[in-house]
């Protein structure tokens, strides 16, 4: 089986205008950044979260609290993941209760993540809403979850696969559309 | 980078990398520890069996709060009320227990070496709860640990032991640990408890020297493990508790006598007034209630890292994840250097 690159999604250029664009979003509709909260899920959506942060920044002049969620503990497939999946630092150091969060991820697909990410925040506290932001969203879903923000819906088949390439984590920065071929 | 484990029996088969592994992976739970809801959904369905063939009550709270934590279920057998005390073998209790299905056998026994003969005889796997005078690995990794967060490092550090080492499986896990990792052993102690065959014990290259003079043994010690007195064994050779106390009994002006960031460590429980004074067990310089915060985080790390990623029966593992085969003798209990002494 061969992994091949089918389309580029995004370049580094587009990454940034729509992160711009989502940050202007969620500070709209969330009529302003006082109770905002962002929490990145590991890994891409961490550097995402605090790019949306930096960009808030900007727009509002206000820090909003970027927080780090490692939902490995909280997935539901866990005796499916071998080798034994490396759990990673979660760090949420402001209290969760009555905030509005806004939980960022890079891809959405079947919602399983969302879904222990909620988890995983609950057991923190109650916030008064959670929403999500995705850089982008492929469909598939196995869940009743939607996200509020999205950067760009793309229409995938199963076998394709979304990698979101940031240079934080990657030292490159785009969005491919891979496929696996036989 | 990530590693497996079938078993966790000791301490001393472990690399370097694999011991900073494990602690790396206790991280996230000691997040958890703070949490206001303390509990995962982790290994729901899964079930822990705690055998205990030796009183122990921290260590089994430890375990099963760590299984609770993770949404796993506890199956007790505790020494007192089993059917031990009836005669039956230890080979014939762990397989009724093995056969009640649980996913994981925590285990703790008097005899050094009963840990790794019932782990070859089971299929799942076998955690070292404490094994007679061989080790107790939750408990090095739990100090160790709790040390790296306090020193920012394990590497290097100047590591000194007071009280009954000849008997004390915390101490042999904590040299066999700390020392992959360049620390420097001073043992203290009275001389029937601090033999001359303890230099040798450590990984190879792991000074380790003897001293009997406590004030020398504290002198630019970084870490201080006060070992319990099992005050029945001071009737041994004679030593009564008054000289214990005089001698060795670590106090508030011998730990000047170290460095003003030196820590304490004590396994607990504490027979506060013989081996260390309140002062000293209550003080900055004392890590012993983290040590017990980060035992039940290094606690549900194994238990995790042991039962999850593990194929369920029958479902064949991925082909790159496959583990090597491991022999596993139903019958062979010849292997003398594991039998139980």
């Amino acid at each position: 089986m061969r992994i091949v690159e089918k389309a580029q999604l995004m370049s580094a250029a587009e990454i940034d205008r729509t992160l711009q664009r989502l940050a202007h979003e969620i500070v709209e509709k969330s009529g302003g950044t006082k109770h905002l909260a962002l929490i990145g899920i590991v890994r891409r959506g961490v550097p995402l979260a605090q790019r949306i942060a930096q960009a808030m920044r900007g727009i509002d002049g206000v820090t909003v609290p970027v927080g780090i969620l490692d939902i490995t503990l909280y997935r539901d497939d866990l005796s499916k993941v071998a080798p034994q999946a490396v759990l990673r630092s979660s760090d949420i150091s402001f209290p969760v209760d009555d905030m509005d969060i806004v939980l960022v991820d890079d891809v959405l697909y079947t919602g399983r993540t969302i879904r222990a990410a909620m988890n995983g925040i609950f057991d923190l506290g109650r916030p008064k809403r959670v929403t999500l932001c995705v850089l982008i969203d492929r469909g598939h879903r196995e869940m009743p979850i939607e996200a509020q923000y999205v950067g760009r819906s793309v229409q995938t088949s199963a076998t394709e696969i979304i990698e979101v390439r940031l240079r934080e984590i990657d030292n490159e920065e785009r969005v491919v559309l891979v496929d696996r071929v036989e | 980078m990530t590693h497996r484990f079938r078993d966790l029996l000791a301490i001393q088969p472990l690399s370097a990398d694999e011991i900073t592994f494990l602690l790396d992976q206790s991280r996230p739970f000691q997040e958890i520890q703070r949490h206001p809801l303390k509990k995962l959904a982790t290994l729901r369905g899964k079930t822990v069996a705690l055998a205990f063939f030796e009183n122990s009550t921290r260590t089994r709270i430890s375990f099963g709060t760590a299984a609770s934590r993770l949404g796993a279920d506890t199956m007790n057998l505790q020494a007192e009320a089993s059917s031990l005390k009836k005669g039956e073998s230890l080979l014939d209790t762990i397989h009724t227990l093995s056969a009640m299905k649980p996913d994981i056998l925590v285990m703790r026994h008097a005899s050094s070496g009963a840990c790794d003969f019932v782990a070859r005889h089971l299929d799942i796997p076998v955690v070292n709860a404490g094994d007679g005078t061989h080790e107790h690995p939750s408990q090095g990794l739990l100090d160790a640990l709790t040390i790296r967060e306090r020193k920012g490092t394990i590497k290097n550090l100047n590591v000194t032991i007071l009280g009954d080492i000849s008997h004390s499986r915390v101490a042999r896990s904590n040299i066999h640990l700390l020392g992959k990792f360049g620390c420097h052993f001073t043992l203290c102690g009275p001389a029937m408890w601090v033999p001359r065959e303890l230099e040798k014990i450590g990984p190879p290259g792991a000074p380790i020297r003897r001293v009997f003079r406590i004030e020398e043994a504290l002198e630019g010690a970084d870490v201080v493990l006060v070992l319990r007195v099992q005050t029945e064994r001071l009737h041994e050779p004679a030593l009564s508790a008054g000289d214990y106390i005089h001698l060795y009994q670590l106090n508030a002006r011998r730990l000047r006598g170290a460095k003003p960031d030196t820590i304490v460590l004590h396994p607990g429980p504490m027979n506060r007034g013989i081996e260390i004074t309140p002062e000293v067990a209550d003080g900055p310089q004392s890590c012993v209630l983290e040590q017990v915060t980060n035992g039940i985080a290094v606690r549900m790390a194994l238990l995790y890292l042991l039962t999850v990623g593990v194929p369920d029966e029958g479902e064949p593992p991925a082909p790159d994840t496959e583990t090597p085969p491991r022999n596993r003798r139903s019958t062979d209990v010849k292997d003398s250097s594991h039998a139980p002494r």
